[in-house]
């Protein structure tokens, strides 16, 4: 996990907020970095993660979580992380007999009707176990991210509700949190993905938005991380991070600025 | 309630703190009283960055403080979290028709509302309770984006026009419905047919972190009318409104810089001594068709005679006297 974010956002993996939902955005810049950074934070955290990966493959996390200090080979051994990888198990989907529904059933079908099969998964791995030894701090669900099913054929309205049924079990239930990540298409002018973006936003607590710079490219920044709280309030800090492909490496902070511009405060002003 | 007398400001007018804070709630209950007079579709338009519900559980509270009964189709957030800032008489008048934890019936435990969303809506038409009566849909967008825009429009037509039902001797009291819109969810055409059926349109915006709701009136038989009120809810869900938008947008010009003088380092003249400029008021245009020039040109004068064309060849000038155009057969 980053420490500037962590200041940023005035929190410790002591003292993670519960029952919230965070949207992770990124416009002209990649904010995977964001995703690395939660998971790790979590996993320090002590919480029963749930991560569905789509993009990436379970080694890449694992590498990039290894130099974030922690390992993900053995918080699933152990059974604090439970992680679908997308790109292995979609493979399953085809090639198994269809006892039971597949979380990611709705690749074989044609019509994608629902994400409800992932939702169950969902359910299942983050719910609180009978064994007393195991006592996680609390439920996290991580999706990497969400703009890749809309690729996949499912339609917005579908992914609002799989994430509205994820709200009312993980965040209302379970009083966990949930982190995911929406790409912006920007100009683009991808419909479906505005309404699932803005759909999103309007349920979060937190929207973390990382753009490229106005300037254009620069070879130790990539970029800025826009926070903003939902409820009527803006925060507006501007964290410059350097995260070049290779290597994991968090620049200096530069020129945190923050001005509170709302009225209705129901959080402690930074 | 007579005014306050003050024997030193005899003849001036002086608030009172008292009497301005009683002038504030007057506003306030100007703007949620008018809102919620008419019957029929308040619709509440909001944006990710101006949220709605908070505006949309004060017309709750009001509702709630004058007596009427609330229902509320909670779609988008859990019934503890909607209550939560509401006391206990508020909170004791509302009735939420839980939509949030089960709406598509995915857990099949039986808890869910039978017959869905759909089913939810059309049964708070039938109402058994002639009193008056608030329903709050939170949100339309979740209704609109689950449901054909159509068979939303019919039903909350039916809704908020419980009061005409035909066959119904005894006098209803009207229904007021309020429905909270994200507009950015939807294109132009489900938000018009919405609008459309609303007697009063809220949208939000906001500047300087000031929220601000720009409202249309559509009142029968009349113009619609608009209104815009600058406001902030407090914590407890009451109005406070403002006098206007903040003052950083009302002060136009910087006074750091003073306008510079492009006149000032200039190689000519720009500017007519009071001489010139008299000359120049009295000077009459050529073109200009003042009477003078009517007398002048209907009575044909010596002075036309006198004008003449003085003309002196070069040496190289070659006078023919012979039209050069002659020989066109035109």
């Amino acid at each position: 996990m980053f420490p500037e974010l962590n200041h940023l956002l005035n929190t410790t993996p002591d003292r993670a907020e519960q029952g919230k939902l965070t949207l992770l955005c990124d416009a002209k810049t990649d904010g995977s970095f964001l995703v690395h950074h939660f998971l790790s934070f979590y996993l320090k955290a002590n919480c029963k993660v749930c991560f569905v990966a789509l993009i990436q493959s379970f080694s890449h996390y694992n590498i990039v979580g290894q130099k974030l200090g922690v390992s993900l080979t053995t918080a699933r051994e152990r059974g604090q992380l439970v992680f679908l990888e997308g790109l292995k198990s979609s493979v399953d989907v085809f090639f198994r007999s269809q006892e039971e529904p597949h979380p990611l059933q709705f690749l074989r079908e044609a019509n994608t009707g629902n994400l409800q099969p992932l939702f169950e998964f969902v359910r299942e791995a983050l719910k609180p176990g009978d064994n007393a030894e195991a006592a996680w701090r609390c439920p996290v669900l991580l999706v990497d991210d969400l703009s890749v099913l809309l690729s996949l054929g499912v339609g917005a309205v579908a992914v609002l509700d799989f994430i509205h049924y994820c709200r009312a079990t993980v965040c209302c239930e379970l009083k966990g949190n949930i982190v995911t990540l929406v790409h912006d298409s920007g100009d683009a002018e991808d419909e479906e993905n505005d309404v699932l973006l803005n759909g999103l936003s309007h349920q979060s607590h937190l929207i973390l938005r990382a753009e490229g710079l106005a300037t254009g490219f620069c070879r130790d920044v990539h970029g800025q991380v826009c926070r903003g709280w939902d409820l009527g309030v803006l925060l507006d800090s501007r964290l410059l991070a350097s995260v070049p492909d290779s290597r994991l490496h968090v620049g200096v902070l530069l020129g945190l600025r923050a001005c509170l511009v709302g009225a209705y405060l129901q959080m402690e002003v930074v | 309630m007579p005014r306050p007398f003050h024997p030193e400001g005899a003849g001036q007018l002086s608030v009172t703190p008292s009497e301005s804070v009683r002038r504030g709630a007057e506003r306030e209950l100007e703007m949620l009283e008018s809102l919620l007079a008419l019957g029929g579709l308040v619709l509440l338009r909001d944006s990710v960055e101006w949220e709605g519900r908070s505006l949309l559980k004060a017309l709750i509270k009001k509702s709630a403080a004058c007596g009427e009964q609330v229902h509320i189709l909670g779609c988008e957030v859990s019934e503890e979290e909607f209550r939560e800032g509401f006391d206990s008489h508020v909170n004791s008048r509302l009735v939420y028709h839980d939509l949030f934890r089960d709406p598509l019936n995915w857990s099949k435990t039986g808890e869910a509302l039978p017959e869905g969303p759909l089913g939810a809506l059309r049964a708070m038409c039938r109402r058994t309770n002639p009193g008056p009566v608030t329903i709050a849909l939170d949100s339309l967008s979740w209704l609109l984006l689950h449901l054909p825009c159509t068979t939303l429009c019919q039903t909350l037509h039916a809704l908020s026009h419980q009061d005409s039902c035909p066959g119904n001797s005894t006098p209803v009291e009207p229904v007021h419905v309020l429905g909270l819109l994200h507009e950015e969810l939807h294109g132009p055409g489900p938000v018009g047919a919405l609008s459309s059926l609303a007697q009063a349109e809220v949208t939000l915006s906001g500047a300087m972190g000031q929220a601000s709701a720009h409202i249309l009136y559509r009142r029968p038989r009349q113009r619609p009318t608009h209104q815009t009120q600058w406001f902030s809810i407090l914590p407890d869900f009451s109005l406070d409104l403002q006098r206007g938008p903040p003052l950083e947008l009302q002060r136009h010009a910087d006074p750091h810089t003073p306008p510079v003088d492009p006149t000032t380092q200039l190689t000519f003249n720009l500017h007519l001594s009071k001489e010139e400029k008299e000359a120049k008021d009295s000077l009459t245009l050529p073109f200009q068709f003042s009477s003078e020039k009517q007398q002048a040109l209907l009575r044909p004068g010596p002075s036309q005679a006198t004008s003449r064309i003085f003309y002196e060849p070069d040496a190289y000038d070659d006078l023919d006297q012979e039209d050069p155009d002659d020989d066109l057969d035109v």
